[in-house]
């Protein structure tokens, strides 16, 4: 059934990664595969955040070769990025598969992308200014401990927890997923797409790129293909309602939006808290009250209902 | 001779097939002491009041701490703090007074019969699933399929609820200060919603029987479900229920819109009395 979270502060910055984690761990029950989180810090000036794995989580009981293969993918990232002129302003790698760098780059995000995923078993999670994305294996408190997210500074985010049902238990099948090649957009699903293969085998036609076989990816593409064309995000949610066929509850953030869009028979559930200096959705309200303890008045939204905040 | 509906209900197996299950015959005999009363109701004292913290504590104990009250007599509890939890006051089969200060989550007051319990903040999705009896008052807003499958008793929100209110409801009565969603009598089979403010798209679709008044505007209607006259009656009876909640607008009723089913996709007028037993 899966559960999402999203969380926006309008007066500045907050801990983010640790109220995220404590939402995403109310929800632990909707999902027990793998927790993701986006948070969006303070863009730096002229550099991009680049989140990225060299393999999977389950790779590493495959025997001692794997160590060996992700030292060389590594190294073959560095190579890279290094002949295509980036600069790398900072290395860091929060376990021995997954990478943070941040980089200095102004040249096309969707070359650098490319090239760095040609590299075998390499996944780039996101690139952004101020974006974020950091998904594994298990509850929100092991990934939030296992990437340091508990003290993360930032206006807003986006979570998930998981509950494998069509793809597989891996980080390349969790949520949330990165709009390649878009700086700054991230996606969270709750729900299932019955047009998927459809709508996908399109968007691949017009040369957008898949990683996995999970619908929610297809949103991220999606949403990604109409600001591309110029779309607001709060267009982009409503005409998804339209053109997603199946039941879904979606949270989409950019760099300081964050938007909800909820499919026409409100199938999964969504409860929204509006504050003055913040608003939080979730799944259910005990995410909720994990970050407000005290009695508050929330709402569900409703069918086809489409809302985007500011931070 | 023998009506369309009676041979098919008959080739159908619905003359033969025996009842089974709990029956009124056997668990209410007039003639045993206490045979008004479920195996597991309680004989409980409506002035014995506690109050339970529930903070630090699972639902599953808070539902466990509520029946030991009921065992040691307590027929008025306090809920403090439930702080959005699931599940909580659900299977209490005799009279008390539950109060909830807070809110609750999902499944909250399901299968009840008989308590009356007031809640002070919200309730999550399908509160009030598969009640018997009782009334259930909730001062907020509450989520989607509010009193699904209500077989009876009042269920009343002050605020609006999400979807698919009373959704396959088989009695009893939904009350909606504020506006419900889409879906809203969904395949309802018996009863009456009432909603004070707005419904949403599809009201009704599919429902065989029951009444559903909406004093605001309604987006559209659903398969099945047509407009009907408001008689005296209808007004006498909203303007009555609603006083009980002080939910009665200043305009009184006769702004109200009375939807009811088409029969057009399934008539259970034409079933016997021990089919629609069966079916209903």
């Amino acid at each position: 059934m899966c559960g999402i979270a999203g969380l926006i502060y309008r007066d500045g910055t907050r801990n983010i990664g640790g109220e995220m984690t404590a939402m995403l761990q109310a929800l632990k029950h909707r999902g027990p595969d793998s927790t993701g989180f986006a948070v969006y810090g303070e863009p730096g000036p002229n550099e991009y955040i680049m989140r990225f794995k060299v393999a999977e989580q389950e790779d590493l009981g495959g025997g001692t070769r794997i160590h060996r293969a992700i030292a060389e993918r590594k190294a073959a990232v560095d190579g890279v990025l290094d002949e295509i002129g980036v600069t790398v302003l900072d290395r860091d790698g929060p376990t021995e598969y997954a990478n943070r760098y941040r980089i200095a780059f102004d040249g096309d995000l969707k070359a650098l992308a490319d090239q760095v995923e040609e590299i075998e078993g390499t996944e780039i999670l996101s690139i952004g200014n101020a974006l974020e994305l950091i998904k594994d294996l298990g509850d929100a408190a092991d990934v939030s401990g296992a990437y340091e997210l508990g003290g993360f500074r930032g206006t807003h985010g986006i979570g998930h927890t998981r509950m494998a049902t069509e793809s597989d238990v891996d980080i390349r099948s969790a949520h949330p997923y990165w709009a390649y090649p878009y700086n700054d957009i991230a996606v969270v699903h709750n729900g299932q797409i019955t047009n998927y293969w459809l709508m996908r085998r399109q968007l691949e036609r017009e040369g957008q790129r898949f990683v996995s076989n999970c619908d929610s990816e297809l949103l991220a593409v999606y949403t990604a293909v109409n600001l591309e064309k110029g779309m607001t995000l709060e267009d982009s949610l409503q005409r998804s309602i339209g053109e997603i066929d199946g039941v879904f509850t979606y949270l989409i953030t950019t760099r300081n939006e964050l938007g909800m869009a909820k499919d026409t028979m409100a199938a999964k559930p969504m409860v929204l808290y509006e504050a003055d200096d913040m608003v939080a959705l979730a799944s259910e309200e005990v995410a909720i009250r994990a970050i407000v303890p005290h009695e508050i008045d929330t709402t569900d939204p409703y069918d086809e209902e489409v809302r985007v905040w500011q931070a | 001779m023998a009506g369309v509906s009676g041979s098919v209900s008959t080739q159908m197996g619905m003359h033969t097939e025996p009842l089974t299950g709990r029956d009124i015959k056997t668990k209410f005999r007039l003639e045993n002491e206490g045979g008004f009363a479920y195996h597991f109701a309680r004989d409980v004292d409506f002035n014995r009041r506690a109050e339970i913290d529930c903070a630090d504590i699972e639902p599953t104990e808070i539902n466990r701490q509520i029946r030991e009250l009921m065992d040691s007599g307590h027929g008025s509890i306090v809920l403090r703090n439930p702080g959005a939890k699931h599940s909580l006051i659900v299977g209490i089969l005799n009279r008390m007074n539950i109060i909830v200060e807070g809110s609750l989550g999902y499944f909250g007051c399901g299968l009840l019969d008989g308590p009356n319990v007031r809640i002070s903040g919200r309730v999550g999705w399908s509160f009030g699933e598969n009640m018997m009896a009782g009334v259930c008052v909730v001062e907020k807003n509450a989520g989607s399929t509010f009193g699904a499958a209500l077989r009876g008793g009042d269920l009343v929100c002050r605020g609006s609820v999400g979807s698919r209110t009373g959704i396959d409801q088989k009695g009893g009565t939904i009350i909606v200060g504020g506006d419900t969603g889409a879906f809203s009598g969904f395949m309802m089979q018996r009863g009456r919603i009432v909603v004070c403010g707005n419904a949403g798209k599809n009201l009704g679709d599919s429902m065989y029987d029951g009444t559903i008044y909406i004093g605001g505007g309604i987006q559209d209607l659903g398969v099945d479900a047509v407009p009907a006259e408001l008689t005296d009656l209808d007004r006498a009876w909203l303007a009555r229920k609603l006083a009980m909640y002080e939910l009665l607008p200043a305009a009184g009723v006769d702004h109200f819109t009375k939807i009811v089913a088409g029969k057009q996709l399934w008539s259970y007028d034409n079933l016997e009395p021990t089919e629609k037993k069966l079916v209903l």
